[in-house]
């Protein structure tokens, strides 16, 4: 059993990799490019059988409140 | 006085503060992150490096710290706290200060002198600056972009919660004096209490002529004075 977990600069962000990303794939000659946002992956392992609606609140709380900071970063909670 | 500064995993400043309050006759111990008491302390710094390695982010895991619960009850009840670069990161995490530090808009790691221009003397780390004193200090940071929603932005204002902001040599905010993209040029804030303040830059390496500047001192000065008006209310 997987928690994937998306972490996003907020739009409100200024996102100095994303910006330089984005230019470089310009430089590179590719179109239709209007926005390059990075952010960080993380993979949570859990044992097998966990609860998933118990997973899903422990969780967010965990996301909440270390692996993203809501200041500044949306997240996306996946598990599977 | 006393101080705790606090020492983490890759904390790399926290030497220096120790050397600075002690060149002005106080006494400062180290206090590793494991520990859960504060002992009997006057003041509470927070030294610059890169705590847990910056994993995650800067800041993130150090706010978990047993000493940081301890921290956070000493500015509970009033106690002076300062963050210094990454201790500002430590601090925003904690919530003990509002806003975040993000990458430097360059994506640059910036090491060099910079100027500050104190936006308040109303706080006990600013008390003591001269007025008009523009402080060269030196910063050395890649993640120091101060980051706040406007919401937030305006409480800082409007409680005149900024502290300091990078200017040019003459005290202008100009865009090309801020090295690292943060909002409004801020440097450093303090809380609504103002028992509380972060900034970047590095006061406690500027401290001696010898070091280049003593800029910082001012600094240092505000607190002490701030710590002994308190220790004589309390007497009184």
């Amino acid at each position: 059993m997987k928690a994937k977990i998306i972490i996003t600069p907020k739009k409100a962000v200024v996102d100095p990799q994303g910006i330089t990303v984005k230019k470089a794939l310009e430089h590179m000659g590719y179109t239709g490019v209007t926005g390059v946002h990075i952010g960080k992956y993380i993979e949570i392992d859990l044992t097998p059988g966990t609860d998933k609606v118990a997973a899903q609140k422990a969780l967010n709380d965990a996301a909440h409140k270390l692996l993203s900071n809501p200041v500044i970063e949306d997240y996306k909670l996946e598990i599977e | 006085m006393n101080f705790a500064v606090l020492q983490f995993p890759a904390s790399n400043c926290d030497q220096d503060a120790v050397h600075a309050l002690q060149h002005f006759g106080h006494n400062a111990k180290l206090l590793w992150h494991k520990e859960n008491s504060l002992g009997d302390v006057d003041g509470v710094i927070v030294p610059g490096g890169f705590s847990y390695g910056d994993y995650l982010r800067c800041g993130a895991i150090a706010r978990f710290s047993p000493v940081m619960q301890a921290v956070k009850q000493f500015a509970d009840n009033g106690g002076l706290v300062l963050g210094i670069c990454n201790g500002f990161q430590v601090l925003t995490e904690s919530h003990l200060l509002p806003g975040a530090l993000i990458r430097n808009r360059d994506l640059q790691f910036h090491c060099e002198n910079i100027f500050l221009k104190t936006a308040t003397n109303d706080s006990p780390f600013t008390s003591q600056i001269p007025a008009g004193k523009i402080l060269r200090v030196p910063i050395a940071h890649g993640e120091g972009c101060y980051f706040a929603d406007e919401e937030t932005l305006a409480k800082l204002k409007a409680n005149n919660q900024i502290l300091w902001q990078y200017c040019d040599a003459t005290g202008n905010l100009t865009d090309t004096a801020n090295p690292n993209g943060a909002l409004l040029n801020i440097a450093g804030i303090c809380n609504e209490k103002r028992n509380v303040a972060g900034l970047m830059p590095h006061p406690e390496r500027a401290c001696e002529p010898l070091l280049g500047s003593d800029d910082g001192k001012w600094i240092f000065e505000s607190i002490f004075a701030a710590l002994k008006n308190k220790t004589v209310a309390v007497a009184a």
